[in-house]
């Protein structure tokens, strides 16, 4: 299926499906004009975002619409803050995606050790059987997932939130398919030397690998940061709530404040675009690793 | 020293245990569990231990189709078609579009990319209560320049009520779901664009093919795989549509953009909890998008084109 997409690593840029020559200026005038008209209704939402946030009440509905309030109101931020216990999102959201991304990727990286390097009895069945859980939907396992969650006792805890996604699928998948492209001839002389696979995962594989870890280290933190419907089903009180939930939370209850909501929302979701400028290149450097499937 | 056969097998598994483990006991695990529960009228105060759940049979799955649940049934499969036909074509072709033209030569590709990805990396909620904003029918930002057009040219038709209308919530909802997951799709498209191969364009525009003629015969067959891939991912992404509906119009007005899984997770977590009609209806929605994927597969003899060696 996708396989001639996942085999291919992209270099980096090299735009091959036109000639190597910029276009004339008449089509790239065009094509500038299409980009920037994508680029703001890309954009739109945020600067309206910010905007609202730092409006007055009663400037958020006003007809035309204002772009500029005409004293930016800064406390809203400190407003939004205090209305709800974003301290504790905060808190719960960074514990969830840091720990899990942690272990995601540890564990994902460990099983992609095994499947890319070491040789034992039904290793490309199972590798298979991952594949096709890749394709079952999210809410097939989502109320069983639950209901295993409440026999554990671990409703409403970190437990609840972390634990599931410590197994991704998906970073293990990405991961074996860059281990593969990694010489085994590395691991053949490490061996001689008398090394044994841990010490070969840690550091042979693990350090070349780098490249495709990282994007497995940010696509997860970003998955599990901005994660909504299972932190949703799967905490109850405010102390455990994470920060996606607890803005939708925010949204019940402050449902007409529309300037302390945008900062809320602001708030929110600022650490995980940071996140995103700060890694991009290797995001777009994984997407063509593996052909997508970035969820 | 040699290493025993024993070791060798023990390290395998300690290697594959962790992720294994957690595959078991969230994925492989639940979806058996899953079937089982749909067969059941489980209500989650009962225990499991005190009393297996009462087992009802296939009379939840009969339910969705002739009981009390098929009118919601029919209203959701409706609105299942309308967001799957809109959201994958526009989002294929607009984000086709947007692609071939990061891919030129020209300066600034990178930002203009980093522009389109943010809103994926966006949280969902934040996006969608943006928006929610945004279509307030009276003042939002996307009516007010259509209230003053109207004004400015006396025409007589007001802007949609997007949020309050049963017609216009759903439309609502893929707007907010093309500007979420466009740049996605978007990346997916450059990364199959800069894998065709430089030189058939070349020798194709020395024979004197025009840029359309490239375009038609060269780069979109080469593109197909990605194309299909493209599609397979957006069908299903469409099918579990959740989010944005949840959070921007909570399935209304009157359920007019009521989304499956939203539909799922009211059964099961609303005010009376139906464990097995929820899990049923999730295994209904799975068979669904198993079809469909199995569709796609099958066609893509017909219009995919796979290059046997690697160009």
């Amino acid at each position: 299926m996708a396989s001639k997409i996942l085999n291919v690593p992209a270099p980096a840029n090299s735009t091959s499906a036109t000639l190597a020559r910029p276009p004339r200026t008449g089509a790239a005038v065009g094509i500038y004009l299409l980009l920037s008209l994508g680029a703001i209704a890309m954009l739109l939402p945020f600067f309206w975002m910010l905007s609202t946030s730092l409006k007055l009440p009663s400037e958020v509905f006003t007809y035309p619409p204002q772009w500029l309030p005409k004293t930016l109101q800064w406390h809203n931020y400190a407003d939004a803050w205090t209305a709800l216990p974003f301290n504790l999102f905060y808190r719960n959201s960074l514990i969830v995606a840091i720990i899990g991304t942690f272990f995601d990727a540890l564990t994902a990286s460990l099983a992609a050790f095994a499947f890319s390097r070491l040789r034992f009895p039904g290793r490309d069945k199972i590798f298979l059987l991952y594949l096709a859980a890749l394709m079952i939907p999210q809410q097939v396992t989502l109320i069983p997932s639950f209901i295993i969650i409440r026999y554990l006792g671990l409703y409403n805890t970190y437990g609840a939130l972390i634990l599931p996604g410590i197994f991704s699928a998906f970073s293990m998948f990405l991961l074996r398919q860059f281990y593969r492209s990694i010489p085994n001839e590395l691991d053949e002389a490490a061996r001689m030397d008398g090394a044994s696979s841990l010490r070969i995962w840690l550091q042979i594989v693990l350090p070349l690998g780098a490249p495709a870890l990282s994007a497995v280290v940010i696509f997860s933190f970003l998955g599990k940061w901005n994660a909504f419907l299972w932190p949703l089903m799967v905490t109850r009180t405010m102390d455990m709530r994470t920060l996606p939930v607890g803005l939708s939370m925010f949204q019940g209850q402050y449902n007409t404040q529309w300037h302390l909501l945008m900062a809320a929302a602001i708030l929110t979701l600022a650490p995980a675009l940071l996140v995103y400028i700060i890694g991009q290149k290797w995001i777009v450097q994984a997407v063509n690793l593996s052909g997508g499937g970035a969820r | 020293m040699t290493k025993w056969r024993p070791n060798r097998q023990l390290e395998v598994y300690l290697f594959l245990l962790p992720n294994a483990l957690g595959f078991i006991v969230f994925v492989l695990f639940p979806v058996v569990f899953a079937l089982g529960i749909s067969l059941t009228n489980w209500n989650l105060s009962q225990s499991i231990f005190e009393k297996l759940p009462p087992f009802v049979g296939l009379s939840n799955y009969l339910n969705l189709f002739t009981g009390s649940s098929s009118t919601l049934f029919r209203q959701v499969a409706g609105n299942m078609v309308f967001y799957v036909l809109s959201i994958v074509p526009l989002q294929t072709m607009i984000a086709l579009l947007i692609a071939l033209a990061l891919n030129q030569k020209l300066r600034g590709m990178k930002g203009f990319r980093l522009i389109y990805y943010m809103p994926v990396v966006t949280t969902i909620v934040a996006g969608a209560l943006a928006f929610q904003l945004m279509f307030d029918r009276n003042n939002g930002l996307v009516n007010a320049p259509l209230w003053s057009l109207a004004e400015t040219f006396h025409i007589a038709i007001r802007p949609p009520d997007w949020l309050s209308s049963s017609m216009w919530s759903k439309p609502a909802v893929v707007i907010l779901t093309l500007w979420k997951n466009i740049g996605f799709t978007i990346i997916i498209f450059l990364a199959g664009l800069q894998s065709i191969p430089q030189d058939l364009q070349e020798a194709a525009a020395i024979d004197g093919a025009s840029r359309r003629q490239r375009f038609f015969n060269i780069t979109l067959p080469l593109l197909s795989p990605t194309t299909f891939f493209v599609l397979v991912i957006l069908v299903i992404g469409a099918f579990q549509l959740f989010d944005e509906a949840f959070v921007m119009t909570r399935g209304g007005p009157a359920n007019s953009s009521l989304t499956a899984v939203m539909a799922i997770y009211n059964t099961a977590f609303g005010a009376a909890p139906r464990m097995g009609l929820a899990s049923a209806m999730s295994w209904v929605l799975f068979i669904v998008i198993f079809i469909f994927t199995v569709l796609q597969q099958r066609l893509q003899k017909r219009w995919v084109y796979y290059e046997t060696t690697d160009g």
